[in-house]
């Protein structure tokens, strides 16, 4: 080892000498001595806390995604004007400021939450002897509100909050809306309307009713002019005789209804067209039925048993062939059995609920992720009527000894849990369970599809292929070069090689996407031709080379076999290209693409696993090479020298020898290509579709874990759900390169202990 | 005989003759792939600015009159008959491979395309003529045609639309007043843009600050001091900038006017002249008259336009000056940053730390950080330094203008601080191995000197091991330089108006986004919506992008090994 020693500091340790005999200044050199090395330790060790910071960091964004819900008592107070009788509706704005409660008199009660004070207080204007009794909310509609009287007739009306802004003080006043006048609307002339549903579009209002006479169904109109008076037209509708409903809900796209009778039997019935009606009856395993509501976006039913259990409902085409009928299927149950069900309140922007049971426990729910969420028992004493707030923030609850409480709901990330992450899930909508990563949804009634699978596997995928086409080469390359290249060819090549690490990715991936994809599609006969020809000729090469005679093989100096074999590959894959359009009309008509995708039913994409394969390979190349060829390299020459003198031939002494000892290295530099392949992200954005698919083909492309964070991040809302899953995707990579590196460094630290004992 | 036979080639083949040349082989592939992928990023890249020859044609259509084409070939391919009939094309052909090109015909505001596949069989009567010329304009990309006329303020030159008829000598002249007049239009437009780009940018900066004040005096509405006269006082000084911004547009309308006097003729392929405003010419030249030396002069010119101006038409043309500046000014930021910290972390951990299983664990996770995907990081920047701690300073110091964000939005600062923390590991290891590999023997003289430890660290060790902080450094700034997907969540946008350095106090404005080559190459490359015409700046981009690490790289290894013939040991 060349030992160096500093002219510089040889220097100043003289002039310091210098200084240290004029006998000045030793306790200020002491002091700032104890200075530097707390300030050197403290910044020392700051940066490297800062470092490992990341990991934590990135637990710390993904923790509060797996926290169980939490719920507080916020306000207690007696029920606003009790005198008016309890509620048959209660509601809340979005700020948790005003609460709402209508009563069977008819009475409008906005109050405040924080003391249950009124904040204003209407009346619907109910014709005389009249009363309310039923009522449907429709939730996708800003909670608009139908109340069905005794006497036949409907009036809609629908809660709102102003807000208002005072001196950056945000204020919120109740106002009560007629969009279709306030007057009650005759539906079913003197005919007690005992249940009714409603569905609001842009034209008018949809509403179904339980008359004495049967189901009816009616349509109300916006009028044109303001003022008019709307009227409400009656759908003449022929029906089977279905049992006499006690709730009615109807679909949002209002093609279908469904029933809950007295008995507690489910009915689902079909409307389309308005004339045709087929009606499933459905007896759920969970016992009668005591209440029914719909999901958020009203794509499934939910239903809560006599027993205490809920149960969700998809409406799916018959699985039996042939029978393309509509069936109302059980997907999955909630709860346990215990005391008596009571009431459901479903969350009006996820996929959440709450069920009430007669106990008085309220419990909390995620469809998605079929989580039972919370359990607690909220009061003593019976519980009326629970209501959630629109965020599903806050719980209103009126209990019957005539208090009311506001319950603060801490419940941010409900939809996931390690089932809808790494498990197959049956989505809304969906025939049967399955793997989905579709985050950004249209509208929030959409169900969030957040599983991890796709991706991962789109991840493994692409590092597979990229090793698949690195190994070979990189390992091959790293031989020759450390063992078999002659020092003058070395000495360029190894550079060159190295060369390669410093290229960007993003121009690899622009190569990739913009210039190799369409070649590749079109000369993909080319490059399996290059494939199965390759072998041959070296083949050929190597016979070549032995069957020379040995006056001029031993006139050609040795370790140059790479560089002839330039110009050979060179013109073998010209060759090959060349001859791939006669090959394709040969054996594939012509057109390979077509003939993968019509003949054997292949997908083809243009930018697919191929692509990123290679332009993946090309990057983690160098990485590989670069490891192997040192260690192999530094393989003490002793030991070939030995194996030669045995009679070894080199390539034996190599295989035997060198080899197993760099076998550390070798499986090292694998892990950490593997590692660096996992992590890539602009090739892979690039040079694919970015579909999360999960399908391993070779001409289909994928979605990684890396690329999908840097698509969707940007768009994130910060600190939600999809923002810390994304996160947790990015501490998925971060555990998966740490582990393959952690194992690398090992491996490379008994490489050199190795090393050490020679 | 047989069987002794059948012994040599089994001994043939145990030897492995056939295993070492197809390690050979793997050499071969992985150097002609290198070789191949930097040339083609030389040809392609270059391409961008070569002029090349526009040719004229007939084309017929099979079944259909033919027409003139008037363009430069950009590619050409061969196809099989099968794949050509399979788009519609029908070709009565004896061949089996068909050659097409792909030309750019220009004029885009009439066909809304840029480019046409071309049947290389139906094309006739190839030819170059030498009074071609392509016009060059800031809108709608090239036009390709004969210059037919020219309308100024002063004069109006005309030529008759049959090129047979034309007088060499008066297109000569036509010609060149074509060239004074957008010589002319040149220099009013750099006029324009010096206004814009000092005065104006400065004037919205001090309205911009005003509105700040003005927003801090309404938020701090505890002190009831006077107030008023604060705001009569910014009310005044408001409308003296508003004031001078009227002065600096009325300026401004005036050059726009002179420079839109002019006017050109132009005999396109349809056979149709249009009269085109010379103010939207960048620059015109018949590349068939040009030699080499005439062709090379564009190309420089050209590249020169390409280095040093801004990006236009969604940057698919012009220059890319903004991303150049952005790459090396963030670099050169995660530069400070990083080897101050890498330094002090490496030599506390080597010559201050207790080495034992702590240090040597924090070792490995050191070490393990280099490995971890680039996106993390940028994960980690996005939610830690843009959120958590740029929202802290936006609070603190910022709180009159929010919520619109200041240092709570990706920009400059957090950018290169992500990608300081991306490459600190790196910078440790290497400036670790430096410290590890001094001989103990040179502290041990320093200290028998009497100096104390901080003064060996500082006056013997560091120094003694700065070539290896410098290859730290290299390996840092090659890794930042090249890296885009981290920065596409902390900083990078497609189109930065603004430089992040001006002449307004603080001059390094670390809070805002810029624009980087790595980021301009993704986003032209395949985000944008006319990427054919995009592609040759992009190659052009991601060549320069090479350059621009590689000179980073030997810049770095030029002064590495400067330091190290500096401190070479003079034998021990």
């Amino acid at each position: 080892m060349v030992m160096t020693r500093p002219t510089v500091a040889q220097s100043e340790v003289s002039a310091l000498r210098a200084r240290r005999t004029a006998g000045n200044s030793l306790p200020r050199d002491q002091w700032l001595d104890r200075l530097g090395e707390w300030l050197i330790t403290l910044g020392g060790f700051s940066v490297i806390v800062a470092v490992l910071l990341i990991a934590f960091y990135l637990v710390y964004k993904v923790v509060p995604l797996f926290q169980p819900a939490g719920i507080e008592l916020k306000a207690d107070f007696p029920t606003p004007l009790p005198g008016a009788g309890a509620s048959l509706y209660l509601s809340s704005d979005e700020y948790l400021e005003a609460g709402f409660r209508l009563t069977a008199s008819g009475e409008l009660i906005f109050f405040s939450l924080t003391n249950g004070s009124p904040l204003h207080v209407d009346r619907v204007s109910l014709p005389p002897g009249a009363h309310i009794s039923s009522l449907a909310v429709d939730p996708e509609s800003d909670g608009l509100l139908a109340l069905g009287l005794n006497n036949g007739s409907v009036v809609l009306l629908r809660p709102r909050y102003e807000l208002h802004f005072e001196q950056q003080q945000r204020r919120v006043s109740p106002v009560v809306d007629y969009p279709y006048g306030g007057d009650a609307l005759e539906f079913a002339a003197g005919e007690d309307l005992q249940a009714l549903a409603v569905r609001e579009d842009k034209d008018g209002v949809t509403l179904v009713a339980q008359a004495a006479s049967g189901l009816i169904m009616g349509r109300v109109k916006k009028s044109a002019a303001p003022g008019a008076r709307p009227d409400l037209r009656v759908i003449p509708w022929q029906l089977p005789a279905l049992p006499l409903a006690s709730k009615l809900l109807l679909s949002t796209d209002k093609r279908w209804l469904a029933l809950l009778d007295a008995r507690g039997q489910l009915h689902a019935a079909l409307l389309e067209p308005v004339e045709y009606f087929r009606g499933v009856s459905v007896h759920p395993a969970s016992g009668p039925v005591v209440d029914i509501d719909w999901t958020s976006g009203g794509q499934s039913l939910l239903s809560l048993g006599e027993n205490g259990i809920a149960t969700q409902w998809f409406l799916l085409r018959d699985a039996a062939p042939g029978s393309n009928r509509l069936q109302l299927t059980p997907v999955r149950d909630f709860g346990a059995a215990g005391a008596g069900g009571q009431q459901l309140a479903a969350e009006s922007q996820r996929k959440g609920f709450a069920s009430l049971d007669k106990s008085g426990f309220v419990s909390l729910f995620n469809t998605t992720a079929q989580s039972h969420l919370l359990r607690r028992q909220l009061t003593d004493t019976a519980v009326t009527r629970v209501a959630l707030s629109p965020r599903a923030d806050a719980m209103l609850v009126e209990a019957a000894d005539g208090r009311l409480a506001v319950w603060e709901i801490d419940n941010q990330h409900p939809e996931v849990a390690w089932s809808t992450l790494w498990r197959k899930v049956w989505y809304e909508g969906y025939p049967e369970p399955e793997y989905v990563w579709q985050s950004s949804a249209a509208s929030v009634s959409v169900e969030p599809k957040l599983s991890l699978v796709p991706l991962v596997f789109g991840t493994l995928k692409a590092a597979l292929y990229a090793m698949l086409i690195a190994v070979p080469l990189a390992l091959g390359g790293a031989i020759f070069t450390a063992y078999f290249m002659a020092p003058a060819m070395r000495a360029r090549v190894k550079p060159l090689i190295e060369l390669m690490e410093a290229l960007p990715t993003v121009i690899l991936g622009l190569l990739a996407g913009l210039w190799l994809a369409p070649i590749l599609e079109s000369q993909i006969v080319g490059v399996f031709l290059l494939l199965l020809i390759l072998p041959l000729i070296i083949l050929l090469a190597a016979l070549g080379w032995h069957l020379l005679p040995p006056a001029v093989s031993a006139r050609i100096p040795q370790g140059w076999q790479a560089a002839f074999m330039v110009p050979v590959i060179v013109l073998v894959g010209w060759l090959c290209f060349t001859l791939s359009p006669v090959f394709e009309r040969g054996l594939f008509g012509g057109d390979f693409v077509a003939w993968l995708t019509q003949d054997l039913g292949v997908r083809f994409d243009q930018r697919n696993a191929l692509v990123v394969g290679i332009a993946m390979g090309f990057a983690i190349i160098p990485t590989i090479f670069s490891i192997v060829e040192d260690a192999i390299f530094s393989v003490p020459r002793h030991l070939t020298q030995g194996a030669l003198a045995l009679g070894a031939r080199p390539w034996q002494a190599l295989s035997q020898v060198v080899l197993p000892m760099a076998s550390p290295a070798i499986f090292s530099a694998l892990m950490i290509g593997f590692g660096r392949a996992v992590g890539e992200t602009m090739i892979v954005l690039m040079a694919t579709g970015n579909t999360p698919i999960m399908d391993f083909n070779l001409f289909e492309g994928m979605r990684t874990l890396a690329a999908n964070i840097a698509m969707e991040i940007p768009e994130a809302e910060v600190d939600s759900t999809h923002y810390r899953v994304l996160f947790l995707g990015g501490f998925v990579l971060f555990a998966m390169t740490f582990v393959f590196n952690t194992v690398a460094e090992l491996m490379r630290q008994r490489l050199l202990s190795k090393y050490r004992s020679l | 005989m047989n069987s002794d036979r059948n012994r040599q080639w089994h001994d043939w083949w145990r030897g492995g003759e056939v295993f070492v040349w197809l390690n050979a082989t793997a050499v071969a592939i992985c150097l002609v792939a290198v070789v191949g992928v930097i040339l083609l990023l030389l040809v392609r890249g270059s391409a961008h600015f070569w002029p090349a020859s526009i040719i004229a044609a007939d084309y017929a259509v099979r079944g259909e009159p033919a027409e003139t084409v008037i363009g430069q070939i950009r590619d050409r391919e061969t196809v099989s008959l099968e794949q050509l009939t399979g788009s519609g094309i029908e070709l009565a052909s004896s061949a089996r491979q068909v050659e097409r090109i792909l030309l750019q015909v220009g004029h885009r505001e009439e066909s809304g395309e840029d480019f046409r596949w071309l049947v290389v069989p139906w094309l006739q009567q190839l030819r170059y003529p030498s009074k071609l010329m392509l016009v060059e304009r800031r809108e709608w990309g090239n036009l390709y045609g004969y210059l037919r006329g020219l309308g100024t303020a002063t004069e109006q030159l005309s030529l008759t639309a049959d090129l047979a008829e034309t007088d060499p000598a008066e297109e000569e002249l036509l010609w060149r007043a074509f060239q004074r007049s957008i010589a002319r239009a040149r220099a009013i437009d750099a006029r324009i843009e010096a206004l814009k780009l000092d005065q104006i940018t400065d004037l919205n900066y001090q309205l911009e600050q005003l509105r700040r004040r003005q927003l801090a005096a309404v938020a701090d509405n505890r002190k009831a001091v006077d107030k008023t006269g604060l705001e009569r006082e910014l009310a005044a000084r408001r409308s003296e900038l508003v004031r001078a911004y009227e002065e600096l547009q009325n300026r401004l309308e005036q050059y726009y006017r002179e420079i839109g006097e002019d006017s050109f003729q132009v005999l396109l392929s349809s056979g149709e002249i249009v009269t085109e405003p010379v103010a939207n010419v960048i620059r015109a030249y018949r590349p068939n008259a040009l030699g080499f030396v005439g062709r090379l002069r564009v190309a420089g010119n050209r590249l020169w336009e390409f280095l040093s101006s801004q990006p236009r038409e969604a940057n698919t043309e012009g220059g890319v000056f903004p991303a150049i500046f952005g790459t090396v000014l963030m670099v050169l930021l995660m530069t400070v940053l990083v080897t101050p910290l890498g330094i002090l972390a490496a030599v506390y951990l080597r010559e201050y730390a207790t080495q034992g299983l702590v240090t040597r664990s924090i070792r490995i996770a050191v070490n393990n950080l280099a490995g971890v995907p680039s996106i993390v990081y940028g994960l980690f920047g996005l939610g830690f330094f843009v959120y958590t701690l740029g929202g802290s300073i936006d609070q603190l110091f910022y709180s009159e203008v929010l919520p619109a964000p200041t240092f709570g939005a990706p920009g400059l600062f957090w950018a290169a601080l992500t990608l300081a923390l991306l490459t600190l590991p790196v910078v440790i290891v290497a400036t670790e191995e430096g410290l590890a590999r001094l001989p103990q023997s040179l502290r041990d003289a320093s200290f028998a000197l009497g100096a104390t430890r901080l003064q060996t660290v500082f006056w013997v060790v560091l120094p003694a091991a700065s070539p290896a902080m410098m290859t730290g450094m290299i390996l840092a700034v090659a890794r930042a330089a090249g890296e885009v997907a981290p920065l596409m969540l902390v900083g990078v946008v497609k189109f930065a108006p603004v430089l992040p350095v001006d002449g307004n106090f603080p001059f390094l404005h670390l809070e805002r986004q810029f624009m980087h080559l790595g980021f301009h190459i993704y986003d032209v490359g395949l985000q944008s919506p006319n990427t054919e015409a995009a592609r040759p700046l992009v190659y052009a981009t991601a060549l320069l992008l090479l350059a621009v690490i590689v000179a980073l790289n030997l810049t770095a290894i030029r002064i590495r090994n400067r330091l190290r013939e500096q401190y070479k040991a003079n034998d021990l």
